[in-house]
């Protein structure tokens, strides 16, 4: 029985990966650029998070939306000021850009906050669930419920809406769009700002029931990268299926082996997917 | 005016590093000195696949953490000369870029990244976990030195001269590459994979031969470190942010440029220093915020690095001068 528990628990947490994934990938198959400070946004919105709490007492439901909305600046102006004047110069100039970005955010917070872990009380979403025999935590669940919900809907933005559409012609030929009468700037911003979105509402969701720390974007950002390229990269269901496995491949050698072995076996599984099947799972290549 | 010949420039220059252990004296001038070169050779060796060929990686830090460990670990297990490692630390770190380098060199640049970081976090974790590796807390070399085959002095003053003919090796092997077929190579597949293709260059055997090339010297620059400073936790032999300081010391001096990542040694490495003493220490992160701040104004404003302006400048003003030079003779 405990070891659907860790599985139930691997899917929950594997969730939350597919939401802050999905950004990732959408900016990659949309503008081929991959945002090195994608983690980072995710640390930026634990603290939003933290902070709101510890100063103004918001619950969950104060400073989800404000996390949300933060970070959704912070990925337009992401875009606007940096990334826009370096996506067609060369990879190096690319890399350079997100990944200092990346340096900034983390040793700024670092440099403000120090490098102490810190937490939200245990008891601001509190208590347990019992499942028929399966104990999950509420912070778990409802951290999990929420960005497989979110996730879903991203997709179905992507797929069923007019903006989603338009997203999608800018990805497919930019030139095109345009003459369309779709400005692709525009679009491209809107893509920064809804990964934004997404690392933002991850973050404070990961703030209930994880610490927060400055560095944590770090690891965050390299599994986000092992879930897009196992899952595709562009796809957003293949983050969704990726995240959920991931979760539950971190949470099953957590258990087996012990937690320090958790992220050799996802990173050594990135290496194995590059050398068997490189185009992800569902992706087109 | 007489033009200056070029090569005066370059016995100068030549002239101050063989002089400046003498030039600036004092144990803490010597040891800058010594870990400017240092930063020098591993930047120049990332320079290699990151500058020449444009394949990033973000994962050097395991090449130059094999090359620390190796010497160290033929020590304490056998007490061998650490020297006696540098060959073995080579080999090891070549092994893992066919690893990370075989099935990335198929995709887009971005996988290639990305398997370096990964590949560094994994070993790191493996090595902090590992008692024959010291795990979290490290390993030793000799404490008190056996012999001259120890290669443990205890001034900076050897170490800056072992570095500095290193460095001369490092950018001799660069020099040699950049004007031999593989430097034309290199050059293609930077400017475009699929048009490289196209012209019968071997794409993927030349990245690869860049990679290996670029891991070895990497190693041997690790190897160089343990040997001096004779300790190596998972921290100072592969942490991310030894591989973040190649990058950043190449990309500020000039990415694919030959003296591009000595320039950028020059300037980062005593900068580091400064900053630290005046922000409070390393550990509270300011000169990193710094560091990602200069990366991101440089591929805003300046993606070729400060080498690369300087070319920019000296060619147009040739251009301006030959230019004049021209309407007077008309």
């Amino acid at each position: 029985m405990i070891i659907v528990q860790v599985i139930v628990g691997g899917l929950l947490l594997g969730a939350v990966y597919a939401l802050f994934s999905s950004g990732l990938t959408l900016i990659w198959g949309m503008m081929n650029v991959v945002n090195f400070a994608h983690g980072d946004f995710v640390m930026i919105g634990m603290y939003v998070a933290f902070w709101v709490f510890t100063l103004f007492h918001g619950g969950p439901l104060v400073f989800g939306p404000i996390a949300a909305a933060v970070l959704f600046g912070l990925g337009v102006w992401a875009y606007m000021g940096l990334v826009r004047h370096v996506m067609t110069g060369s990879l190096l100039s690319q890399m350079l850009a997100t990944f200092g970005l990346a340096l900034v955010l983390r040793y700024s917070a670092l440099w403000a906050f120090t490098s102490n872990f810190r937490t939200l009380p245990d008891d601001l979403v509190g208590g347990s669930i019992n499942l028929g025999g399966i104990l999950v935590g509420m912070p778990l669940l409802i951290a999990g419920a929420v960005a497989l919900a979110l996730t879903v809907a991203l997709h179905l933005l992507l797929t069923r809406t007019s903006i989603g559409s338009q997203l999608l012609a800018v990805s497919e030929d930019r030139n095109a769009a345009m003459l369309m009468g779709i400005r692709p700037d525009r679009m491209q911003a809107l893509a920064w700002g809804l990964a934004g979105v997404g690392t933002g509402i991850a973050g404070a969701l990961f703030a209930t029931f994880y610490p927060i720390s400055p560095t944590v974007g770090e690891s965050l950002a390299l599994l986000a990268f092992v879930v897009v390229s196992l899952g595709g990269f562009g796809s957003v269901p293949g983050a969704l299926i990726a995240g959920l496995a991931i979760g539950v491949v971190q949470a099953l050698s957590a258990y087996l082996w012990g937690p320090v072995w958790k992220d050799v076996v996802v990173y050594g599984l990135f290496v194995a997917v590059l050398w068997i099947r490189p185009q992800g799972l569902f992706g087109k290549f | 005016m007489p033009r200056r010949p070029a090569y005066l420039l370059w016995l100068a220059v030549g002239a101050v590093f063989l002089a400046y252990p003498w030039l600036l004296d004092g144990p803490f001038y010597q040891r800058m000195g010594a870990l400017v070169l240092l930063a020098a050779i591993s930047a120049s060796a990332w320079n290699l696949v990151g500058g020449y060929a444009g394949q990033v990686s973000v994962g050097h830090s395991v090449f130059y953490g094999a090359g620390a460990y190796l010497p160290l670990l033929l020590f304490t297990q056998w007490g061998w000369p650490p020297v006696a490692g540098v060959p073995a630390g080579v080999a090891v770190s070549v092994l893992i870029a066919l690893v990370i380098g075989i099935p990335t060199f198929r995709l887009s640049g971005h996988y290639f990244t990305m398997a370096t970081v990964a590949v560094a976090e994994l070993v790191r974790l493996v090595v902090s976990n590992w008692d024959l590796l010291g795990a979290a807390v490290g390993l030793s070399g000799p404490a008190v030195s056996r012999g001259w085959w120890d290669l443990s002095f205890r001034s900076s003053v050897p170490y800056y001269y072992i570095f500095l003919a290193v460095l001369a090796l490092v950018l001799l092997a660069t020099w040699q590459m950049q004007r031999s077929r593989m430097g034309f190579y290199l050059r293609a597949i930077k400017a475009g994979d699929r048009a490289a293709r196209s012209l019968g260059v071997p794409v993927r055997r030349y990245k690869l031969y860049a990679l290996m090339l670029s891991a070895a010297f990497t190693s041997v620059a690790g190897s160089l470190y343990a040997l001096m400073v004779g300790f190596i936790d998972p921290d100072s032999g592969l942490g991310i942010l030894i591989s973040i300081e190649m990058l950043i010391i190449a990309a500020l001096g000039g990415a694919g440029t030959l003296f591009g990542p000595l320039l950028g040694a020059v300037i980062l490495i005593p900068l580091q220093n400064a900053t630290n003493s005046w922000l409070g220490g390393s550990g509270s992160g300011a000169s990193y915020v710094i560091y990602g701040g200069i990366i991101m104004l440089l591929a805003r404003y300046q993606p070729g690095g400060l080498m690369n302006a300087w070319l920019a400048l000296r060619e147009r003003r040739q251009r301006r001068a030959s230019l004049m030079g021209a309407e007077r003779a008309a």
